[in-house]
């Protein structure tokens, strides 16, 4: 069974569809690209996936559940997780709140409101924020964090709860070289914990992280493979020969 | 530490440090040693008032605990509430039916009906406003709250068994076992010992963990959802805590002032707790206390100096205060960005590193 199974997922704004019958999967501990000229419906995909946006039509499937109208919440315990396209880290708290706040959010009201998991989280924070190389700025506002340093805490953030999805929205965004490599390297052993979704316009980037490809195109799948056989494509080939 | 929060972890200085405030006291101490001499300053006042004035403060600190409970969905959940007065009013009417249709005034009975009243109506007011499917926008909850209020002080001034536009007076005083509660020096410490317990109570929250959950979702609603939070439901709970804390200052105000009238539930309370609030400070506990105070004092010292403008200048003084210090009074002690509703902002440097997280980092 298929950890995700989005069929026939379809979003229109008013006139606009950004979503055409889009057939998208995703298998336990997959790095799945998502890749595409500017407006193919990717960020929309993602969202529709994690519910920041019903679709009109079409359903999703969650670990054999269908969540296709659950709540982003919902989602959320269920075990998707989402790295949003602009980060939106939250700037006046420390990074290790931040990833405090990520990390806590299951928790029931009681055992809040009493803090009976500070102690116990602390070791996971600090984990965290170690694998994410953020260790040393734990103690920093986020709002002071570069950019890139941003994109990590973001990512910190997504995987603190332990999904069994993540998805991550363009992760390499506004990054250095530099950054852009480090972050690859953050990635990929994190599949060993979690299955991942990214989009992104790196092709180089992605190329190196992914086993399978899935590439949209004015919001219908174009093409899903591995990255040889996307890499073959004549399909894709004229699309951003075209388009890109 | 931020300022006042409360929490039990400490900031090691390391981020304030590293900003070059190294010198100065960091804000949690700052406000700490204002809440310490606050609360000397109140407990010895009696010794040194006379009986007039031990009322006047006695009203202050009540409204005191008014302004906690905006200051607690405001500053720190983030959510805009123009209806405090709504449960304020509504605790008193039922602590003042209590007392004069059913006798009932012992301690023990009117001050946790006072609460419950306040807690089950913000409730019942959230589940309208707040626990819809869609988050409710602040403009739409500032307007509903308001709309709440307005309401019941309608409903008070046209109900003949609520006094009309009288209200309920000469309620009987509230009693412990054989002593009489009536305004005076006891009543004094009553409402003080209910506003230390009420604001050691909301320190240790905002200092939570669930104090951080309130100020991400203060800060980004939206994002927190994406984490699992139950946001819309947490903000009714907090909702409904300060709705209580208002009725139990509500049933204090109705047996020290001795009658209730519908401007308890109205527009005009509602807004007056809101600037409280503002002008002290939001988001900072002991700025809604200080806000009340100094409204209140500059209020009586005005009126008593220029009885037919007072209003007028005191207007412009908020103002003043509200568009050259937007964080309020408390602002010129405390910068903004370590204030108590501000969670953690240089967060501790944690003490221990497991070893594995060594590791993970080398």
């Amino acid at each position: 069974m298929a950890l995700l199974e989005a069929t026939g997922v379809t979003k229109a704004f008013g006139q606009l569809t950004a979503l055409s019958e889009v057939d998208f999967g995703v298998e336990e501990g997959q790095l799945h690209g998502l890749i595409g000229p500017n407006g193919s419906g990717k960020s929309t995909l993602l969202k529709c996936i994690a519910g920041a946006e019903l679709p009109s039509s079409g359903r999703i499937r969650f670990l054999g559940r269908d969540l296709t109208q659950a709540t982003p919440s919902a989602r959320a315990r269920a075990g998707l997780s989402l790295k949003f396209q602009v980060t939106s880290v939250f700037p006046e708290l420390s990074v290790y709140d931040n990833v405090l706040l990520a990390l806590q959010a299951q928790n029931p009201l009681t055992v809040l409101a009493f803090s009976r998991t500070r102690p116990g989280l602390h070791a996971r924070v600090m984990e965290i924020l170690a694998e994410l190389r953020l260790l040393d700025r734990g103690a920093a506002a986020a709002a002071v964090l570069s950019h890139g340093e941003q994109q990590w805490l973001e990512i910190a953030m997504a995987l603190a709860s332990r999904p069994r999805l993540l998805l991550l929205d363009e992760p390499t965004a506004g990054m250095s070289l530099e950054e852009r490599r480090a972050t690859g390297e953050l990635l990929v052993p994190l599949r060993r914990a979690c299955s991942i979704v990214i989009v992104e316009h790196d092709l180089d980037f992605i190329r190196e992280i992914c086993d399978v490809l899935t590439v949209l195109d004015q919001g219908r799948v174009l093409e899903t493979g591995t990255v040889e056989q996307i890499q073959k494509s004549r399909k894709v080939q004229e699309v951003y020969l075209t388009r890109v | 530490m931020p300022a006042g929060s409360g929490g039990r972890a400490g900031v090691t200085g390391a981020g304030l440090a590293a900003r070059g405030v190294r010198s100065s006291p960091s804000p949690g101490t700052i406000v700490a040693a204002l809440e310490v001499l606050l609360l000397v300053v109140f407990a010895l006042l009696p010794l040194a008032l006379q009986d007039f004035w031990v009322i006047f403060v006695t009203r202050v600190l009540i409204l005191a605990l008014l302004a906690l409970s905006f200051d607690l969905v405001w500053g720190f959940a983030g959510i805009m509430s123009f209806g405090q007065a709504l449960f304020f009013g509504a605790a008193g009417y039922t602590v003042a039916l209590l007392a004069r249709d059913a006798g009932v005034t012992s301690i023990f009975l009117v001050l946790p009906a006072a609460l419950a009243v306040g807690l089950v109506l913000a409730f019942l007011v959230a589940s309208f406003l707040l626990l819809g499917r869609n988050p409710p926008s602040i403009t739409f909850v500032a307007l509903g709250t308001l709309t709440g209020s307005y309401a019941g002080d309608r409903l008070a001034r046209g109900w003949y068994y609520l006094g009309g536009q009288n209200g309920i007076p000469s309620i009987p005083p509230m009693t412990a076992g054989p002593l009489q509660l009536t305004e005076g020096v006891t009543y004094y410490y009553l409402a003080l010992a209910s506003l230390i317990a009420v604001y050691a109570a909301c320190r240790y929250l905002v200092g939570s963990q669930l104090g951080l959950a309130l100020a991400g979702i203060r800060i980004n609603e939206a994002r927190m959802a994406f984490f699992g939070y139950g946001v819309q439901s947490l903000k009714a709970i907090v909702f409904s805590v300060a709705g209580a804390i208002a009725g139990l200052a509500g049933g204090l105000y109705a047996f020290h002032e001795g009658f209730v009238w519908p401007n308890l539930l109205g527009v005009i309370l509602s807004t007056q707790i809101v600037l409280y609030a503002l002008f002290g400070g939001v988001g900072t506990l002991i700025g809604a206390v200080i806000g009340v105070i100094a409204i209140e004092i500059v209020s009586f010292v005005l009126a008593d100096a220029y009885p037919t403008v007072w209003p007028i200048i005191l207007g412009v003084l908020l103002l003043v205060v509200i568009l050259f210090r937007p964080s309020g009074l408390i602002s010129l002690l405390v910068p903004r960005r370590a204030r108590v509703g501000i969670f953690r902002v240089a967060a501790r440097r944690p003490r221990r590193i497991p070893k594995e997280a060594d590791d993970g980092a080398a």
